[in-house]
């Protein structure tokens, strides 16, 4: 994929795979080009050439609301809530698109993986804390029934106790099947929980292995990990 | 003490249009961030467009809807021809497309109806009903019920829909609402329907009171605009406020100092809003926390 704003390339020819049920984590410096690659492949940011396939199908010539439809799920860099919207609305409008039964059991669940959020149901997420906000990010994400969720620094300004939380969260989700291709600054802790891990740079992919693999390789370690 | 009251009714009644020229304001405001000066328009339309219809023997009840979707028609024409190219452009920019849309639907409607001065029939007759001493037309009264039924009517739909919802979203982040699988620019289009259509059941509902020809919507469009202003831009409540406010400062600047300065009083909001209460009445709510 290449893609650019205005005349600034952003990325470079860079090609990725995230093998069905696994976690991606994707890390660079600030710049490298994250959080453009997710927006190219949700469908927010322009592209120039370049394929996005979802098992198979090509999908890069859909409005960003037809991948959403198809599974793939973003959950934006800085949360992105609604300010003036509850949280309750936040959820029901993360199931826009569909028109199943089982909204009311995923609002159930979500709220099962963040109480913090049923106690809060009715606020609105502009008075939320920044924790709450990310939480919410991710649950109004998970509405959507992502097959491939698409984390932008989840993890970005929180305290501790709440980063290891959403890490938690991160596994969970694996463990009911989604996929997640991962974004973080924290690269020691996405690269653990990772299966498969790429190091991006100045919009080029120029590492690429199992999670690991990435954690304990001296290159990537003097580079991008501050080791 | 009748005085003041007849001055309240027939303000009341003007300011009610005002306020639902103000609703179409912020209905696409809110959606899109655009001040749609277009919005007069509307109103211009839904008035001319039941005469002409009415003009061909078709019942008026027919006639008023047939409107009411013609101005829905030209709101979704003006977002998809003259808004969505332009894109990202600047709120300047935007708000000059919006003034040269509205000169080019007036020039076109003078063509197609004409440049005389038009009647619509009261609703329900011209007997004045007396009220302590004052008077009021029975079309008062349709106004005033027409626009609280539609200001209940968009607070539900906004409150209570889903679609609704999804316009909150749109205007309160639109990348996030686009991520939600919200199909924004859908949404955006709606809003300029929506707006087209309340301007419209505006002007059917005071053309048999006020008369209306092509060019009715200009000055509609600046006092709805400085009705919302008064209201705070964005605000719903606001702008009914806000055009029942304005409206009662015309009827009562008309009745007890001199009808000269009637359309000058909307100027005056204009300035002093801009000038002491940039936010409007109810202010900016600052729920958000960044
Ligand atoms: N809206 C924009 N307009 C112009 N250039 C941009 C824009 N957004 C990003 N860029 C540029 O594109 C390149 C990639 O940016 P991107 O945001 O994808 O990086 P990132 O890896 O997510 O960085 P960070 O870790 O800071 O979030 C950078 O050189 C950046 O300056
Ligand atoms: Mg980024």
């Amino acid at each position: 994929m290449t893609s650019a704003y205005g005349r600034i390339l952003a990325l470079r020819g860079v090609s990725l795979h995230v093998p069905r049920g696994e976690i991606v984590a994707l890390v660079g410096a600030n710049g490298a080009g994250k959080t453009t690659l997710l927006r190219v492949i949700s469908g927010v940011q322009p592209f120039l050439a370049g394929h996005i396939r979802l098992a198979g199908e090509p999908i890069e010539r859909l409005a960003a609301h037809r991948r959403v439809a198809k599974g793939i799920v973003h959950v934006p860099e800085g949360r992105q809530v609604f300010g003036p919207l509850s949280i309750e609305d936040h959820l029901r409008l993360g199931a826009y698109l569909r028109r199943d039964a089982g909204i009311a059991g995923d609002m159930a669940r979500v709220y099962a993986l963040f109480p913090r959020l049923r106690e809060r149901r009715g606020a609105a997420a502009g008075t939320l804390s920044g924790g709450e906000q990310q939480m919410l990010a991710i649950g109004r994400a998970l509405m959507g029934r992502p097959k491939l969720l698409l984390l932008d620094e989840p993890s970005m300004g929180l305290a501790p106790v709440l980063v290891d939380e959403i890490f938690d969260v991160i596994l969970r989700l694996k463990t009911a099947g989604i996929t997640v291709l991962l974004v973080e600054q924290n690269a020691v802790a996405a690269l653990a929980i990772a299966d498969r891990g790429y190091v991006i740079e100045t919009g080029r992919i120029v590492h690429v292995g199992a999670g690991r693999a990435l954690l304990e390789d001296p290159a990537v370690q003097a580079s991008y990990l501050g080791l | 003490m009748a005085e003041f009251l007849q001055f309240c009714f027939s303000g009341l009644t003007v300011g009610s249009v005002y306020a639902l020229v103000a609703l179409g304001f912020t209905v696409i405001y809110n959606a899109s961030n655009v001040v749609n000066f277009a919005q007069g328009e509307f109103v211009m339309l839904g008035g001319m467009v039941t005469v002409a219809l009415l003009a061909a023997s078709v019942p008026l009840p027919v006639a008023g809807v047939a409107a009411v979707f013609v101005a829905a028609l030209v709101g979704l024409a003006l977002h998809r021809l003259a808004i969505e190219p332009a894109r990202g452009s600047s709120p300047v920019e935007l708000i000059i497309i919006t003034i040269g849309a509205s000169i080019f639907i007036r020039g076109v409607a003078q063509v197609v109806f004409d440049k005389q001065f038009h009647k619509l029939p009261a609703f329900s007759g011209d007997a004045p009903i007396h009220m302590l001493g004052a008077t009021i037309l029975p079309q008062s009264l349709w106004v005033l019920g027409g626009a609280g039924a539609i200001v209940i009517g968009l607070h539900l739909f906004s409150e209570h829909t889903l679609v609704g919802k999804a316009a909150a979203a749109t205007a309160a982040n639109r990348l996030a609402a686009r991520l939600a699988g919200i199909d924004t620019t859908a949404i955006v289009s709606l809003s300029f329907a929506l707006a087209g259509a309340v301007g419209a059941v505006a002007g059917i509902l005071i053309t048999p009171i006020t008369l209306t020809s092509y060019n009715a919507g200009t000055l509609l469009a600046l006092k709805g605009f400085a009705a919302g202003m008064l209201g705070g831009m964005g605000k719903p409540l606001g702008a009914v406020l806000g055009g029942l406010l304005l409206g009662l400062a015309e009827a009562f600047g008309a009745g007890y100092v001199s009808s000269a300065y009637k359309d000058g009083i909307a100027f005056i909001v204009i300035l002093v809003v801009l000038l002491s209460l940039p936010q409007g009445l109810l202010g900016k709510h600052s729920a958000e926390r960044v």
